[in-house]
């Protein structure tokens, strides 16, 4: 018969990682689901994260998830490269299925994170791969001395615009609105930087290439003129949504798919499900209130098996 | 069992153009997070199915002359090579079912 498991953790990035380091603290023998792509979550495809604390010279994404990991690792979390690929969270046991394999468990947390939205206009596809990219950090360096796009106009949008500055001659950040959502701090920093211009009001609306890219075509939002920016490389920026796919129709989420939870706890629709991290969160989405939600939810989990000991 | 392959823009001609075998070139660099994420998966495939294809590694950074050659703009990125032709390029890191899969015609 298959083990019954107190916690099964689906998701890593600092959420998983800091539900699975206090679950195995408290002797609960948590079983990882890390993904094996997505393993590490949004930071991985970060340079330095000079904003979690404890660092005060910055720390690189993957390098803070690598000991976060082995930090869980060493309290014997069982980590599992595998992709969840179907949940019965209504169930008692709980299931889970991974790799062709299924898993019983008592309580379930859901670390999934978010995923990166796409633009959704002609050529975006076709030329991913070929100029079109969502991953500054990897790619930056192919783009050495040339003019490039960014677009978007959070956070992660201004970090990419003003690292891709290292390699570009040029960065343009294509924004939709007259103001960017970034931080001060992440402002004031590309408004300095004389490689950064700015296309207010902005949305591509093709992206043109043969084989790579070549321009995009933007619409002005307000006076709806259309106009063609010669560049090679586009950096898609523009968010992310939920990774909420698996549990949809079980779980309650919000109209943009977003888990809903028993604020300020973890606690799900579902008694024994709990929640943590960006999959939850489209507010604050920081790396350090992840890992805060993510302990959050080890301490419901503890809390629940304990009111539900046999 | 065996595992992956370094190879370099010296080294490609004869190991990945001239090789028999198909071959996973995986395009990387030290400071790109998806590599770290596949390159795990990528060991496990080489150990199981190294009779059928080899999997080598060719960083972009020290070894710019072949990734420019192929057009590589974003990693990382996975190019089969058989007799000297690209015949796939897998852009963007994948969980090992699905490359398990997009290779299916090799292993």
């Amino acid at each position: 018969m298959t083990e019954i498991r107190d916690v099964i953790i689906i998701g890593s990035g600092p959420a998983g990682y800091t539900a699975a380091l206090y679950a195995a603290r408290a002797r609960l023998n948590p079983l990882v689901f890390e993904g094996s792509v997505t393993a590490g979550g949004a930071l991985m495809n970060t340079t330095d994260v000079e904003n979690f604390p404890g660092f005060p010279d910055g720390v690189l994404g993957p390098d803070l998830m690598d000991a976060v990991r082995k930090q869980a690792e060493r309290f014997g979390a069982e980590l599992v490269a595998d992709d969840v690929t179907e949940v019965d969270l209504t169930a008692t046991p709980k299931v889970v299925k991974a790799g062709g394999d299924t898993h019983l468990a008592r309580t379930v947390i859901i670390a999934t994170g978010s995923g990166y939205r796409e633009l959704g206009v002609p050529g975006e596809k076709r030329l991913s791969g070929h100029g079109v990219s969502w991953c500054a950090t990897c790619d930056g360096f192919f783009f050495r001395d040339q003019d490039i796009a960014v677009i978007g106009g959070g956070d992660s949008a201004i970090e990419e615009a003003t690292f891709l500055t290292r390699f570009a001659r040029s960065v343009t950040v294509i924004h939709r609105r007259d103001a960017l959502r970034a931080s001060k701090i992440m402002q004031d920093r590309a408004m300095a930087n004389e490689k950064i211009s700015f296309a207010w009001d902005s949305e591509v609306v093709e992206v043109l290439g043969d084989d790579r890219v070549s321009s995009v075509r933007i619409r002005n939002t307000k006076t709806d003129e259309t106009c063609t920016l010669a560049i090679t490389g586009l950096f898609v920026a523009i968010g992310h949504d939920p990774r909420s796919e698996l549990f949809i129709g079980q779980l309650a989420t919000d109209a943009d798919g977003y888990v809903l939870v028993e604020q300020p706890s973890t606690r799900t629709t579902i008694d024994g499900v709990l929640a943590a991290g960006d999959v939850v969160d489209h507010t604050y989405r920081q790396a350090v209130t992840a890992a805060g939600t993510g302990c959050a939810a080890a301490l419901d989990a503890e809390r629940w098996l304990a009111d539900h000991e046999s | 069992m065996s595992g992956t392959k370094k190879v370099t823009d010296a080294t490609f001609e004869a190991e990945v153009l001239q090789s028999d075998k198909p071959v996973l070139v995986d395009y990387w660099a030290e400071w790109c997070g998806p590599c770290r994420q596949v390159a795990p998966v990528l060991e496990e495939i080489a150990g199981e199915h190294g009779d059928k294809i080899d999997i080598v590694k060719l960083n972009v950074d020290e070894n710019p002359v072949v990734a420019q050659r192929y057009g590589i703009l974003n990693i990382p990125t996975l190019g089969v090579f058989k007799g000297g032709e690209v015949v796939k390029e897998i852009v963007g890191a994948r969980p090992k079912s699905a490359l398990l899969r997009e290779l299916a015609d090799f292993i």
